[in-house]
């Protein structure tokens, strides 16, 4: 065969007719030559011949790719077909788009965030170090490094190419020709934390060892972003100044656009030793600093985890009287501490949409049996004809294909609205800006599209065309035996059941995680409240008294605004993190020995704090207006410090040692209030609060209580703060709800997209049942005419149907109870406050489905049993 | 569909019309008939060229660049097609033949070991 007669077939045939008609011409002449009559000699010569039709047949054949006619003629039939049933047709290709298209973006986000390699020099050589602590009251396996033992591990440790130390550091940003002043979020390093990564800047150059010492020039890096926003993209800002916490600080470098280090929100760079006191820097038991390391080509994470082990061993041996100093030390792959939780959340959701497009696949198959069983003869005598198996089944999977690569083509329209959307609400994703469609997404759309349409296609015909032709031709719609027909139809629908259960629970058990997250008491009020940040600048507020000065009339100006119920400030709300803690001593008690220490939240706050947030004095008194400065020396702790450190005795009047500058200051204990949650998810632990008068505090979060929206509050305390100091950037103007609306986002999203997928899926299993018993009654009506004819109650064909209908949403059932109780256990980690075998989720969701099912079937039974036989028999 | 009954004897060995209809076409140009013709009478009969079997072979023969064709006029003065060999087809029979001889020599050894 060549191509050229393929494609020109019909003149190709044209020509070889020519050419026969010409053979038998010869033939011909030669016969007549032999004497024959015309007649005669034309007789022969078609005998010679042969049936020239047949030759021209078997030409157009040897020319044909045969799949290709054939595929082109199924698809002919199916367009037909499927037009034909345009309603049917829709919504399948919307279901299959919605299928296809959730899982291609599921399948994005989980390829762009969790296995894409980082965009760094060999990638896989990076690791992320930790402490490790596994002995003492103070344990933990995860926590980030003290300075000290930074500088241990990076002289010490021969496993690592380089080691580098960052940790946050924010900056007042100064407005320059008329812009706002700005609270930026920026990254303290070593100086070689960029070469450690293996990336150069775009401009200018990196860090080197000279600028990270106390005493350095104040040079910075800026992010790709901030320099186009806030520089207008000018490359001769390099050497330049740029004023940060008013003071100037060169700009050195400008990092490239797709760096993000440690995480989007990070607009500068500076060194780690000109911004770190020396004593932070050196501490071993102040762990704040995040440390990255290259490995050594060759080195295993193992050996290099053995080699940090030994070396914290010594230094706890060396050192015994040092409280907190870990024993032990962790290491994981860079790209894994990154995205750490939410490797859980997208592989689940993952997972879900996956289910729902098998749901859909099977919802689809069921509707392919009822078509194919309605044309169950035809089909039989199409076979008995001689038509090949293979022929059937091709027809059946070209069309499920059609709808499937409408559906896919849809869907991955839809996976790209979906993933714009997702890449906008979801910016605390890490990683989250590189999200993006590339070729292998859409290999995976296209490979996805026709796996599931072969699977909806060929799952039908598995049995439909079985081989028992005679039964089937022979069967009147009269006989018994066509309920066994709809085996598979009950089989798939007991699997589609089955997932929506599981689909449902696990819906179910993150909606109710979700709703326990929400009614968390934080400890203190978060309704109508209003917060606001603020950064003092160092220089202009060395003074502890400026600081008290400057808060004290920020809080009185905010109180006096119309609207405001009520205002306070401090350091830290609940909700905004942990934001540190200190060590303190009970003077009252005997000494602890060496090593051990006694730690709690370290907060500071304003007199009106407690009662603006509502959070309960529960004995003593809240500060004093006049404790100020050298005279703020009252303490107050919450309830569970109290109770934990406290035991059996009044801690009012008892004084704590406190060190939080560089001298220890004796605090006497004036007040308990109520516990709060520093974040939403974390159990209360105990807390000291300090007077924010003492001066010693350069940063606080001013929270404004009113009676309605406290958005509205917004603008005018800004104006107020800006009319004190203009050059003082108010940063995070959130309402309470907005904090905990941030921190339960993710469980939100989780809870609604599964239930979305859920809720789908249950409108298919519901759609799918209501189509096999409706089938299944028209199939018997001739069987319930002859029953009611004999004198069948009503009430039995209602129960001999709905009994039919319900066994396999009841097989189904058990078969989602039984794979829940399994596969919740994998999203355990993503509940609080709930167990992956909640009883009443479990029982909320079979009755929901068990109620689906009936109502599903009901009316198809309530037709059967009001079914008159005179017609029922006349139809046949 | 099921294949149609041919008579045995006459059913050529696979393969051999290519070779057949090339070795005719070496005393010259001939159309479809002639090829026939003269495959049957050179057989003394034997051979029965099964028409439905010669038109794809000269088309899968010109496929292959084997023998090229032209439409011109017969000794009947009737229009034909007529296949002509190229230099191809020519190395083609060479190789045919060769493989024929040898296929025919391995044979006869076994139907007549004795010789």
């Amino acid at each position: 065969m060549s191509w050229r007669r393929f494609f020109h077939r019909s003149a190709e045939q044209a020509k070889l007719s020519e050419e026969i008609e010409s053979y038998i011409a010869h033939e011909v002449d030669d016969n007549l030559a032999r004497g024959m009559s015309r007649e005669e000699a034309r007789r022969q010569a078609y005998l010679k011949f042969g049936n020239p039709q047949r030759v021209l047949e078997e030409h157009w054949e040897w020319n044909t790719v045969a799949l290709f006619d054939d595929v082109a003629r199924d698809l002919r039939y199916a367009r037909r077909t499927l037009w034909g049933h345009r309603g049917f047709s829709f919504v399948v290709m919307l279901v299959m788009a919605i299928g296809i298209g959730a899982n291609t973006a599921m399948f994005t986000v989980v390829r762009s965030v969790l296995l894409k390699p980082l965009p760094f020099r060999e990638p896989e050589h990076l690791v992320m170090l930790f402490e490790r602590m596994t002995r003492g009251n103070f344990q933990y396996s995860f926590n980030v490094v003290a300075g000290g033992v930074f500088q241990h591990w990076q002289n010490e440790a021969t496993a690592f190419e380089q080691m580098a130390a960052h940790g946050t550091s924010g900056y007042n940003l100064s407005g320059t020709g008329g812009q706002l002043p700005e609270k930026i979020e920026g990254t303290k390093c070593s100086w070689n934390l960029f070469s450690t990564l293996g990336v150069q800047p775009a401009y200018g150059r990196s860090f080197v060892t000279a600028d990270d010492t106390p005493e350095s020039n104040a040079v910075v890096v800026l992010s790709w972003s901030l320099w186009k926003r806030r520089f207008g993209g000018d490359p001769s800002i390099v050497g330049q100044d740029i004023v940060l916490d008013d003071q100037p600080w060169t700009v050195i470098g400008i990092m490239p656009a797709w760096f993000s280090y440690p995480d989007p929100e990070t607009q500068v760079w500076t060194s780690i030793r000109h911004e770190t006191t020396l004593a932070a820097m050196n501490a071993l038991n102040n762990h704040q600093f995040w440390v990255v390391a290259r490995l050594r080509a060759g080195v295993s994470r193992e050996h290099a985890l053995t080699e940090l082990i030994t070396i914290q061993e010594r230094l706890s041996l060396e050192h015994p009287q040092t409280f907190a100093l870990s024993n032990s030390a962790n290491v994981g792959p860079l790209l894994d501490v990154l995205v750490f939780g939410y490797k859980a959340p997208l592989y689940m959701l993952l997972a879900a949409t996956g289910c729902f497009l098998l749901i859909a696949c099977l919802n689809l198959a069921n509707l392919f049996v009822a078509r194919c069983a309605a044309r169950r003869k035809e089909l039989a005598i199409r076979s008995a004809l001689g038509g090949s198996r293979w022929r059937l089944i091709r027809e059946q999977m070209v069309e499920s294909i059609v709808l499937a690569v409408c559906g896919g083509t849809i869907g991955v329209g839809f996976a790209y609205l979906a993933l714009r959307w997702l890449v906008n609400a979801r910016q605390d994703i890490p990683r989250v800006d590189v999200i993006h469609m590339d070729a292998g997404v859409l290999w995976f759309g296209v490979v996805i599209t026709l796996v599931s349409g072969m699977a909806a296609g060929f799952l039908p015909m598995v049995r439909v065309t079985s081989t028992r032709l005679l039964e089937t031709l022979q069967e009147a719609s009269r006989s018994f035996g066509g309920q066994n027909k709809a085996k598979l139809r009950k089989a798939l629908l007991s699997a589609e059941v089955g997932l929506t259960m599981l689909l449902l629970i696990s819906a179910g058990l993150l909606f109710k995680s979700y709703q326990r997250l929400r009614s968390v008491d934080l400890g203190c009020t978060t309704h109508n409240v209003l917060t606001l940040r603020l950064n003092l600048p160092k220089p202009r507020y060395a003074a502890a008294a400026k600081r008290t000065a400057f808060f004290e009339q920020v809080i009185a100006t905010v109180r006096n605004l119309p609207g405001v119920e009520a205002a306070g400030m401090s350091v830290g709300v609940p909700g905004q993190g942990y934001m540190g803690d200190g060590s303190f001593a009970i003077l009252e008690h005997a000494p602890l020995p060496p090593g051990e220490g006694q730690t709690a939240i370290k907060r500071a706050a304003e007199p009106g704090y407690f009662a603006a947030m509502d959070i309960p004095l529960l004995r003593g008194r809240t500060f004093y207006d006049n404790e100020r400065l050298d005279r703020a020396t009252s303490i107050i702790i919450s309830e569970r410090l109290a109770r934990q450190f406290f035991p059996n005795e009044d801690p009012l009047g008892k004084h704590m040692r406190v060190n939080l500058t560089d001298h220890p200051v004796d605090y006497q204990v004036v007040g308990i209030i109520g516990d709060t949650r520093y974040l939403l998810t974390q159990e209360a632990k105990p807390t000291m609060y300090f007077p924010l008068a003492s001066g010693i505090f350069g940063r606080a979060t001013i929270v404004v209580r009113s009676k309605e929206d406290p958005t509205n509050l917004a603008l005018p305390v800004q104006k107020l703060i800006a009319q004190i100091d203009p050059d003082l950037p108010v940063s995070d103007v959130l309402t309470m709800e907005q904090i905990i609306g941030n921190e339960t986002l993710n469980a939100s999203f989780d809870a609604n997209l599964v239930m979305a997928f859920a809720g789908l899926s249950l409108l298919l299993a519901a759609v799918g049942l209501y189509g096999v018993l409706s089938y299944l009654v028209t199939q018997r009506t001739g069987e319930i005419g002859v029953r009611v004819a004999l004198g069948a109650q009503r009430a039995q064909i209602l129960r001999l149907i709905l009994v039919d209908g319900l066994r396999p949403a009841a097989i189904g059932l058990i078969i989602g109870l039984a794979g829940s109780m399994g596969a919740t256990r994998l999203i355990r980690n993503l509940l609080y406050g709930v167990k992956p075998l909640d009883a009443g989720i479990y029982m909320a969701v079979a009755v929901l489905l068990a109620s689906a099912a009936a109502i599903a079937c009901i009316q198809p039974a309530w037709s059967a049993s009001r079914l008159n036989p005179v017609d029922a028999l006349r139809a046949e | 569909m099921g294949r149609r009954e041919e008579s045995k004897t006459q059913q050529m060995l696979l393969g051999t019309l290519d070779m057949l209809i090339l070795r005719t076409l070496i005393t010259g140009a001939a159309h479809g008939h002639t090829i026939a013709h003269a495959i049957e009478r050179t057989s003394d009969d034997v051979l029965e060229v099964e028409q439905g079997s010669l038109y794809p072979a000269l088309h899968r023969l010109e496929d292959r660049g084997w023998v090229a064709s032209y439409w011109g006029t017969s000794e009947n003065n009737r229009k034909a097609k007529y296949y002509r060999l190229t230099a191809a087809g020519r190395k083609q029979l060479v190789v045919e033949t060769g493989r024929w001889r040898k296929l025919v020599k391995a044979i006869g050894r076994i139907l007549e070991p004795a010789k």
